[in-house]
């Protein structure tokens, strides 16, 4: 669904400036706290009103300044997921599901019915919320919010309220229920990963500014600028200078690399995977010797950041090096690795 | 105790029934107006919500007795207001038990529109930004969401409402006067047989306001215990 925002916001301390315009089933907004993802949500959402713009969504102009169209919250079709999941405390989970309904008394109770079974709540039916476990709160609201038929679904950050482990069984949940829904979703979060699992289409906000759109996997391969890489999830973020179509210079680590891609005119700093870095010698394309700074452990993984020979570098300007077992089996074998090289494919271009 | 028991036989019950239905009915008038004060006030601005709420507390902060003066210039049958009202529909406030009731209401509404609007403010904004994207209608919003949640804060402020609607005296007094059998309230009654030195009977009247005040309060705590499951309690 085609979905368009121009919209800006002035709170004093913060200004929301945000534009943006996609066709998108699954569209995720990415972004730091305070980046105004939630208010640029509340504001398709009718909740807030922007100072001045517009909102499209699909062929309906849900707000515009200048026509002085701006739809009442209840008949936009949007439904709101609250990051608190906004459940009334005062009524049971039927009555929940059941307080926006309309239409007779008979159709009402069947379509609680339906939506007691479609979203797994059998037995809860006369608990309050605060009897509720997080994730069963959370399904309520989705059963509220579905029941009201929306076509476009806004999830505010709904699983930071929730446990890890809960965590990855409701974004499976989520993904389920998004596959289903025939409409538009707007997934808003600060993970790279619940918004890699479950968004077609991503647009990175920083602030207040949509600052990436693109397919997800593009954002995530090329992210473009230095903001959208740290956001999702590069390492490494180095000082890059231009210095011929296929060569670039680092200046902390006084060193060349050479691309086989053309490097871009604004070049300002190279983003390099973690993950990614191979064992390697010294002569070898991109390779740099490395020396240990200090190790981390993790349960999983470990991360090594390493000076780039003899220097003695800030913790920022170091290279990470993130290794999972069969890296840190090879490392058993053939010992710590003098030179690392940096294959083409873990390297990101950032202006 | 024989003196006791000769009086309760001999007592005149009036103050009892008319403080009792002055409380009842002041509590019930309070109770939406201040509800429908504190619902309009929250949605002002901030410049006109300050007057509003200092007005609509004023008759809290000041001595009974100047608010039974002002109102006795409003109501009197000699101003524009009170001829008005006597010579149109037949109504008087001065020196009847409506005057009680007027006295009651102005004094106690204060009570019930803080309280109110204090408990309203505590809803977290989110259920009611919940509701109108779900599309209730701001009504049902304020029925089935804020009034329920804010329950707590209203009950209090219902029970204070009544308790100060039940003792008014001062502007009471000045207002609706103390016409035996007619306005002449529990504590009025009680200021006038202590004036005459008759402690006994003071002691009775005193015993039955304690007694209503005991009751009221318990019996709101009751319900307040039996409707508001959802509330968290500590």
């Amino acid at each position: 669904m085609k979905i368009s925002f121009d919209i800006k916001k002035d709170l004093g301390d913060f200004v929301l400036d945000a534009a943006f315009e996609g066709d998108a089933k699954n569209l995720g907004i990415l972004g730091e706290s305070g980046c105004g993802k939630s208010l640029t949500l509340k504001c398709i959402a009718g909740i807030e009103t922007p100072d001045e713009g517009r909102i499209r969504v699909g062929d309906r102009v849900l707000f515009d300044s200048e026509k002085k169209i701006n739809i009442k919250p209840g008949d936009r079709r949007v439904g709101y997921l609250f990051q608190n999941y906004a459940l009334f405390p005062n009524m049971t989970v039927e009555q929940n599901i059941a307080a926006p309904l309309k239409g007779t008394r008979e159709e009402k109770e069947k379509l609680v019915r339906e939506l007691i079974g479609t979203y797994r709540l059998e037995g809860l039916e006369k608990r309050l919320p605060r009897q509720l476990s997080g994730g069963q709160q959370q399904r309520t609201a989705l059963a509220r919010m579905m029941g009201t038929r929306p076509e476009v679904i806004l999830l505010d950050e709904p699983f930071s309220a929730l446990d890890a482990f809960l965590k990855d069984s409701m974004i499976q949940e989520f993904h389920d229920v998004m596959e289903v829904f025939g409409g538009l979703t707007v997934l808003v979060s600060h993970s790279r990963d619940e918004i890699f699992r479950l968004c077609s289409q991503t647009a990175v906000m920083d602030a207040g500014r949509v600052i990436r759109y693109a397919d997800t996997r593009e954002v995530f391969k090329e992210p473009r600028n230095i903001k959208t890489a740290g956001l999702t999830g590069c390492k490494n973020i180095l000082r890059a200078k231009r210095r011929g179509d296929h060569l670039l210079f680092l200046p902390d680590w006084e060193c060349e690399l050479t691309t086989k891609a053309v490097l871009p005119e604004r070049l300002c700093a190279l983003g390099v995977r973690a993950h990614y870095l191979k064992r390697s010698r010294a002569g070898e394309k991109n390779s740099v010797a490395v020396d240990i700074a200090s190790t981390a452990r993790l349960v999983f993984e470990t991360q090594y950041y390493l000076n780039p020979g003899g220097k003695n570098l800030s913790p920022e300007q170091q290279l990470r090096w993130f290794v999972q077992a069969e890296g840190e089996k090879e490392i058993e074998r053939e010992g710590f690795p003098e030179y690392l090289g940096i294959p083409e494919e873990a390297m990101m271009f950032l202006e | 105790m024989d003196e006791m028991i000769k009086v309760l036989g001999t007592l005149d019950y009036s103050p009892l029934w008319i403080s009792l239905k002055t409380g009842l009915v002041a509590t019930v008038i309070s109770f939406f107006l201040g509800i429908f004060a504190a619902r309009k006030v929250i949605g002002l601005p901030a410049g006109p919500k300050a007057v509003w709420d200092s007005l609509l507390t004023l008759p809290m902060v000041l001595p009974p007795t100047v608010a039974g003066f002002i109102l006795l210039l409003i109501f009197s049958k000699r101003r524009p207001l009170g001829i008005f009202l006597y010579e149109n529909f037949d109504i008087k406030v001065v020196q009847s038990w409506l005057g009680c009731i007027v006295a009651a209401v102005v004094i106690a509404f204060p009570l019930m529109y803080r309280n109110a609007r204090a408990a309203f403010e505590q809803v977290d904004a989110n259920l009611v930004y919940a509701g109108r994207t779900l599309g209730m209608s701001e009504w049902q919003i304020f029925r089935k969401v804020m009034v329920p949640t804010a329950g707590p804060g209203i009950v209090s402020g219902t029970v204070l409402t009544f308790a100060r609607a039940m003792g008014e005296y001062g502007a009471t007094s000045m207002l609706a006067g103390n016409i035996p059998g007619k306005t002449a309230t529990i504590s009025q009654r009680i200021a006038m047989v202590i004036q005459d030195g008759d402690y006994v009977k003071a002691g009775v009247y005193t015993a039955m306001a304690l007694g209503i005040a005991a009751a009221a309060i318990i019996v709101m705590n009751l319900v307040a215990e039996k409707h508001m499951r959802h509330v968290v309690k500590y």
